[in-house]
């Protein structure tokens, strides 16, 4: 009987799916909390914790906590341009962002932890040559965060946690020149930048406070890292053979930022069953202001690409509903708004407001491991957006057209209490 | 239990093969029409401009952004159309070989170490391998535009045999894809049944007497083309008796196709007449003397004297006279054939000069600013004749009919475009077809600013100004895609229908390379 109503609830959110899990912040950090519309920074559950407040660790129950899972974002755009007929959409790879997190509660006041998550991260592959390939043929961007924690507890509602993260991060960006520089045999001219093992630290912390025992309010932060790629391969591929133009292979310099993330938010467990979660997200977006390609050849331009992203807001809602011991069930929403302004709309991270379904079960396999499954759709509207800071010979050259993207993104996740 | 899993399974995998749609893709051809027109079947039909020549030489990329495949791109957007076939040369090299032996030359590139230096050079990374003998056999083609064709080549049999081309009588272009040795362009067209047709024909009429500097003669009334040279200039009524020939055949009848003309651009707005000045003969004050010293009795005493004796006007006299000066802008001189040829009177008395030096000066005058070099010529103002010091061409020498297109030459030229004009807008109007005027198009990419796509302007300017390609005369894929955009307009004009526009400035101007001699 309950199986029939999650088997209902999963058709309506599937019906008419467009989604997409765009942008490079991906949220896609645990199972049970991205099928409550990835709430958690006050959700005490299992070890994803780890991730979403790691001050919640002591509170878990079991000595030893593990929890690992993979998504597969399956996330494509549709582009065209109207007045001139020119369409295009990108063939992604799957995506496969992951999590392991690990705590050991070294006594009832205090635990420790260690975690990997891939927060931001982002794969488009256009077709080749497209009409916007002078913005970007295809780009693939990944950031493996690994995190040592620890949570204590002061008082018996009152935890902190946190610990410093180290991320290895890697880039492979390719584009056209221009839109128009060939060789002799007409084949566009175009560079890959190419960057990985880029190492960089941050931190983040958090705090859980249990005023009473049906109610959690959690803080928590994560820091801005500065991903600052140096010395990494820049690869130019069809120029003409002359002088005239100054490409030739080199290496750049180029920084990445990872933006700070502050969340707040509550959890009420209204009674056996069912447990509601709200999570505020603010990431701090404004810190990307240009993607800047400083090449070594002094003869080479530099790249400066104006992003101007804008601090922007999640709006988190999930629930959860505890069929029987062995069944555990989850839906939620969130509105995730887009950093990215008007004019700036790029087609390397073609990502506009969406709105996000999600759901998913747990099913305990034994008292000490069960498996946890999970979906996200993203619904984006279509629309009509440009990019207008693409230069040539001084003079700004908009890229516009109507765009639609579309994801869906199922996870699995095993968690273990010992 | 199991099941549900199952179904949700599928369903999770249903979504997975949903991929992103837009609320009015232009793939489901609802958001362009077709209107009156009928783009089914496209043929394009003219010379070199619609063959996609460019740089001097015909070769893939160019015909790749020929205006004709630029718009069967956008018709296959409207309506379900056939494929839009074109008799590709065989490399991006150019130049041509007839059994072999190369009769056409490879293509231009921009040669040079810097942009100050830099130069149109020809290729010469890789042989040319488009040989005219390999007939094409994959025909017939959409694109039947054919290099150097004039209005009444396209009904000329024998135009496209590969026997011809060797004496001169075939064009080997054509006779690469003609349909047998006596096929006309006409008649190969007409074949493929057209819904619709372009016509760019009519510009080697004019052209190729200005390009060779007038060297040929204006053939008035005469409708015999047999008698023509190649740098003759076509009979206006000639021009349009073939013009309406032409045209009745493809859009006249029932049955008859829709279609757009293009009329012929004025040739002073090409800059293969704008790049040499009249003007830069450089000389220093003691040349410049000696050389004013030579031509000293001429100007005061041989032309007072031909003015006292009625044979020329006071003005013509004025016109006729030849100075130097210290500086870099000196005037070069040229024998100018409409001035009065006085060689007969200057070996008689009271001259009585000898033959040479009568000859010499028979014509002789300097050029002014209206005058217009073609730029062939570019090489050869300043060479000496037999490394004689004393003999230099342009000066000293004065230049021959083919290197100088005079004013007037150039108001012939402009007369004659100017009627093959009238009769093309009048056939236009007779059967009701679309009309761009390239002439006046052509003028506003010649004229201060240019036209402006996106922000980027596009001018006539040579190597840099986007629209011309590096022979100064063709397009680059940029130009054609001008063009192309213009058709489009007139389309949607006369046709009511919505064809999508040109990007224009998404498309390239000249090649650089440094593979050259």
């Amino acid at each position: 009987m309950i199986m029939k109503k999650l088997f209902l609830l999963g058709l309506l959110i599937l019906a008419g799916a467009t989604t997409y899990a765009g942008g490079y912040r991906v949220s896609l950090q645990g199972q049970r909390g991205l099928a409550m519309g990835h709430t958690g920074v006050a959700v005490i559950n299992n070890a994803e914790l780890a991730f979403f407040n790691p001050a919640g660790l002591v509170f878990l129950e079991s000595k030893i906590n593990a929890a690992v899972g993979v998504s597969a974002v399956f996330s494509d755009v549709v582009w065209q341009n109207e007045e001139f007929g020119q369409s295009a959409r990108t063939d992604s790879p799957v995506g496969t962002p992951f999590y392991a997190y690990f705590s050991y509660k070294l006594n009832d006041r205090f635990s420790v932890g260690l975690a990997a998550y891939t927060p931001y991260g982002s794969s488009v592959e256009w077709e080749k040559d497209w009409a916007g390939s002078h913005l970007v043929n295809d780009i693939e961007l990944s950031a493996i965060y690994v995190q040592a924690l620890a949570s204590y507890k002061i008082t018996d509602n009152l935890a902190v946690g946190g610990g410093p993260i180290y991320v290895s991060g890697s880039v492979n960006f390719n584009r056209n020149l221009n839109r128009t520089l060939t060789d002799l045999e007409g084949n566009r001219s175009n560079v890959t930048i190419d960057a990985s093992g880029v190492s960089a630290f941050g931190w983040s912390a958090g705090v859980m406070w249990s005023p009473i025992d049906s109610l959690n309010i959690g803080v928590n932060y994560r820091s801005e890292i500065l991903v600052e790629a140096e010395d990494g391969d820049a690869d130019f591929e069809n120029i003409p053979n002359s002088p005239l133009t100054p490409f030739e292979d080199t290496r750049f310099d180029a920084t990445l930022p990872l933006p700070a993330e502050l969340t707040v938010g509550a959890s009420y467990q209204l009674n056996e069953q069912w447990l509601f979660a709200f999570d505020y997200n603010r990431t701090f977006w404004g810190v990307y202001e240009s993607l800047d390609v400083d090449f070594a050849n002094p003869n080479i331009p530099d790249s400066t690409n104006p992003r101007e992203y804008e601090d922007s807001s999640i709006y988190r809602f999930g629930l959860q509903y505890t069929a029987n011991e062995m069944f555990t069930l989850r839906a939620g929403y969130y509105f995730d708004e887009s950093p990215v302004q008007s004019g700036y709309f790029a087609p390397e991270t073609p990502r506009n407001d969406s709105n996000n379904f999600t759901g998913g079960l747990s099913v305990n396999v034994t008292d000490k491991v069960a498996i946890d499954a999970s979906f996200l759709y993203s619904k984006f509207k279509e629309i009509d957006e440009s990019y207008d800071f693409y230069q040539e010979n001084g003079q700004n050259v908009p890229f516009e057209g109507t765009y639609k993207s579309s994801a869906f993104v199922p996870g699995l996740g095993v968690t273990i209490k010992i | 239990m199991k099941n549900y899993f199952k179904y949700i399974a599928i369903l999770a995998l249903g979504v997975v093969s949903c991929e992103p749609e837009l609320e009015n893709p232009i793939e489901d051809g609802e958001v362009y029409s077709n209107g009156e027109a009928d783009f089914s079947n496209y043929v394009a039909l003219g010379n070199s401009l619609t063959a996609g020549y460019a740089d001097g030489a015909l070769y893939i990329t160019g015909q790749q952004n020929s205006y004709p495949n630029i718009l069967a791109e956008k018709f296959a957007l409207v309506q379900d159309t056939e494929d839009f076939t074109q008799p590709l040369v065989s490399d991006n090299t150019g130049g041509l070989l007839l059994g072999g032996t190369q009769i056409a030359e490879n293509r231009f590139v921009l040669a040079g170490e810097s942009l100050a230096t830099a130069r149109p050079a020809r290729y010469t990374g890789a042989a040319p391998t488009t040989d005219v003998t390999k007939k094409l056999t994959d025909g017939p083609f959409n694109n039947m535009g054919v290099p150097g064709a004039k209005s009444y080549h396209l009904l000329a049999p024998g135009y496209g045999s590969v026997a011809g081309v060797a004496t001169g009588a075939a064009n080997p272009y054509f006779a690469r894809f003609a349909s047998a040795e006596n096929a006309t362009v006409l008649a190969d067209a007409a074949a493929q049944n057209p819904t619709f047709f372009t016509l760019w024909i009519g510009n080697n009429d004019v052209l190729s007497f200005a390009t060779s500097g007038g060297a040929g003669v204006y053939q008035q009334n005469v409708t015999d083309f047999t008698q023509y040279g190649p740098n003759d200039i076509t009979d206006p009524n000639a021009f349009a008796f073939v013009y309406n020939a032409l045209v009745s055949q493809l859009a006249g009848g029932e049955n008859g196709a829709e279609g757009v003309l293009i009329n012929i651009p004025n040739v002073a707005d090409i800059p293969f007449f704008q790049v040499v000045p009249t003007n830069a003969i450089p000389l220093d004050a003691a040349t410049a003397g000696a050389l004013n010293a030579q031509f000293g009795a001429y100007n005061t005493q041989i032309l007072p004297g031909l003015v006292q004796a009625g044979v020329i006007t006071e003005a013509e006299a004025n016109s006729r006279k030849i100075i130097f000066a210290e500086g870099t802008q000196n005037f070069v001189t040229l024998t100018d054939e409409d001035l009065t040829n006085v060689s007969g009177i200057l070996q008689q008395p009271p001259f009585n000069l000898d033959a040479q030096t009568a000859g010499l000066l028979g014509q002789l005058r300097q050029a002014t600013t209206s005058d217009l070099i073609p730029l062939t010529s570019a090489g050869f103002i300043g060479t000496t004749v037999n490394n004689n010091p004393m003999l230099v061409n342009g000066v000293s020498v004065p230049l021959g009919d083919q290197h100088v297109l005079t004013s007037s030459e150039q108001q012939l030229v402009a007369q004659v475009t100017a009627q093959y004009n009238g009769a093309i807008s009048a056939i236009a109007q007779e059967f009701s077809l679309g009309l761009v005027d390239a002439n006046s198009l052509l003028s506003q990419i010649d004229s201060e600013g240019g036209l402006v796509y996106q922000g980027v302007p596009i001018t006539s300017q040579f190597v840099t100004g986007g629209a011309f390609s590096l022979d100064g005369v063709h397009l680059t894929p940029r130009g054609y895609a001008v063009i192309a955009n213009e058709i489009v307009k007139e389309i949607n004009a006369t046709y009511g229908s919505n064809v999508p526009a040109v990007d224009v400035g998404s498309y390239g101007t000249v090649t650089l390379n440094n593979n050259v001699q």
